[in-house]
């Protein structure tokens, strides 16, 4: 008992002492509380894991045709978990791979069109005049069309490839990032701090680098997030048409379009693609709403 | 008066421009700033102040704004002129300046230290953890308390008046010869003023850095100045001695500025206040630009615009009513 008391009498008394916290980790902090972001933060990691891992997880290649009737258009079952499509391939196996393309496409072509957008953006909103009017012009041309039309487009000048409708992607995205970028931008530009900032006598560029475009992050983030969802949408879309990944690569729109001739016989060659990429995109929306909440307050509702 | 001094303003005017055509935001203003000074640039919103102490640092947005002429001589250099290399040079290491808002004056996402470090290595040839230690000393200046660790913290977590202090640390980081504050006490609540204000004028006494105290509050140019310069509609009225200026007020816009000073003594029904608003800019082509609101108008004020008469040594008006100490 007196030991205990002892012990107490000998914490130092602290103020509440707030230890520096940055505004990323405030972030994160509320983001963890976002139950549905946390869930889609689950999905997005499951399916990131399952394309590194794809060789070790999938059962069998991308392309193992087994052109017996026994094994061809094959109900799922122990042995095919997702069953069989008609040129007997495990639908599990290329469905684990097809992440890869996927997650690939997605993922690159953001961040392409965040790096030119970005750029284009940030040029456009801080130096304004002519310089702004052009940039402003060009996006609004490439707003002009129907994004997936204006992919199509693209692709089918560029050929068919799965690189090409990467591209094509990437390049539908760039307005909305310029725009997004641009505006933010504009709105920092008035912050006190930018004036401050070339009162101390700081070079255009270093502001531009080191003030502005940490102030404009967070929307981008958010976006980006969101837009990997809506690229890989875009890129199942592509495939669906034909216009993208070519005939083994086990790309889920792609496996989609071939599953039609057989959606009577054999759905689950159409239900499991699907579902994949429905898990996909809903698990990249839900992270990337919780990321909002959690980066951006005044975007909420 | 016998020294070079620091700033020296001749006939400045600069305008905005906009549909209506050019609209002069500060004509034709003439000051000094002599070395050590605090000097008052007292004056309505809107009537030019800050245009006038963006145009020192050549911040002004441009377009729509721009000098259009006169001098701006910073230690016997013409800086209108300049280069915009030339004025980043200038800018924090010989004029610094200090804003009215210290809450959005800091950039959110980096800590002060960041910040405070950043301005330091700009200018003096200084390597990171050298600049880390003047940072320290200078939060120590402006009487912070735990300096070390509120480099390290972000803007969010210091209070109004500390933010300020971080403020007046960054200008003074690089030993400028000329502090331009404008309001920088407005935001700040009453005893964070007082603080903020004798910090100043202790640093203004240490360090021997002019400084321009832009306000629209005469309590704090009674507080912390030596002269004043009393700005209507973009012109230079009135310029005397703080003493003279509270004692002897010659314009009859000072005169009724001092009026709308709440006095504790008196208990009074209605404070005094100017009969209407400051004009809008360019909007009196002739005349006196107090005509209007004047209590002691002649015809001839519509008419003239009254140059600056001498009133006594160091005092001039812009008034008809003083024109027999002869114009200056």
């Amino acid at each position: 008992m007196e030991l205990s008391t002892n012990k107490e009498m000998q914490v130092p008394i602290e103020p509440a002492e707030e230890k520096a916290v940055s505004p990323w980790l405030e972030a994160w902090r509320s983001f963890r509380k976002n139950k549905l972001a946390v869930i889609g933060t689950f999905i997005v990691l499951f399916f990131v894991l399952l394309a590194i891992f794809a060789p070790y997880i999938a059962p069998e290649g991308i392309n193992e045709q087994k052109l017996t009737t026994s094994d061809r258009l094959q109900a799922p079952s122990s042995e095919y978990w997702f069953g069989t499509d008609d040129f007997g391939r495990d639908v599990f196996s290329r469905v684990v791979y097809g992440s890869r393309i996927s997650l690939w496409v997605g993922f690159l072509a953001v961040i392409g069109s965040i790096v030119i957008g970005c750029l284009l953006g940030i040029v456009a909103g801080y130096y304004g005049k002519w310089v702004d009017s052009v940039i402003s012009r060009f996006f609004d041309i490439l707003l002009a069309f129907p994004s997936i039309l204006l992919a199509i487009a693209i692709v089918a000048v560029l050929g068919p490839s799965l690189r090409n409708a990467l591209i094509a992607i990437a390049i539908i995205n760039i307005p909305n990032f310029g725009r997004l970028i641009r505006s933010r931008v504009l709105s920092v530009k008035q912050e006190e701090f930018i004036m401050a900032a070339k009162a101390v006598g700081m070079k255009n560029s270093r502001i531009l680098f080191h003030h502005v475009m940490p102030n404009s992050i967070a929307p981008i983030i958010v976006q980006g997030t969101l837009a990997i969802a809506t690229a890989i949408i875009e890129a199942a879309a592509l495939g669906f048409l034909g216009l993208g990944a070519e005939a083994p690569n086990p790309e889920w729109g792609k496996m989609l379009s071939d599953a039609r001739a057989f959606l009577t016989q054999a759905p689950w060659t159409l239900f499991f693609p699907g579902l994949a990429i429905v898990l996909t995109v809903l698990g990249f929306n839900l992270m990337g709403d919780g990321l909002r909440d959690a980066l951006d307050p005044r975007m909420k509702n | 008066m016998t020294q070079a001094p620091v700033l020296d303003v001749k006939e400045l005017k600069t305008s905005f421009f906009s549909s209506d055509g050019e609209v002069p935001a500060v004509d034709n203003i003439s000051f000094s700033v002599n070395k050590g000074e605090i000097l008052g640039i007292v004056g309505e919103s809107g009537c030019g102040k800050s245009v006038t102490s963006l145009s020192i640092m050549k911040l002004i947005p441009q377009p729509p704004g721009k000098i259009v002429g006169g001098e701006i001589l910073l230690n016997g250099e013409d800086i209108v002129p300049a280069s915009e290399k030339r004025m980043r040079e200038i800018r924090g290491n010989d004029i610094a300046m200090i804003f009215q808002e210290p809450m959005t004056s800091l950039n959110p996402l980096f800590t002060i230290g960041n910040q405070l470090v950043e301005g330091i290595i700009l200018h003096k040839k200084v390597n990171k953890k050298e600049a880390f230690k003047i940072g320290v000393e200078m939060l120590k200046l402006v009487g912070l308390p735990r300096a070390e660790q509120i480099m390290k913290e972000y803007p969010h977590q210091l209070s109004g008046g500390m933010r300020q202090r971080v403020m007046i640390a960054m200008a003074l980081s690089c030993d400028p010869k000329l502090l331009i504050a404008d309001e920088p006490t407005t935001a700040l609540d009453v005893t964070i003023q007082a603080q903020i204000l004798s910090l100043m004028k202790n640093l203004n006494k240490k360090l021997d850095t002019a400084i321009i105290m832009i306000t629209h509050d005469l309590g704090v140019v009674a507080e912390v100045c030596q002269r004043v310069i009393v700005m209507y509609a973009g012109k230079v009225v009135e310029e005397a001695s703080v003493r003279d200026i509270f004692k002897n007020p010659k314009h009859p816009y000072t005169v009724g500025l001092l009026e709308s000073i709440p006095d504790v003594r008196e208990k009074k029904e209605r404070l005094y206040s100017i009969p209407g608003n400051v004009p809008k800019p360019g909007a009196i082509k002739q005349g006196c630009r107090f005509a209007a609101r004047c209590a002691n108008v002649h015809d001839r004020c519509f008419v003239e615009d009254p140059p600056l008469y001498k009133a006594a040594d160091g005092h001039h008006v812009r008034c008809f009513l003083h024109a027999a100490g002869g114009e200056n």
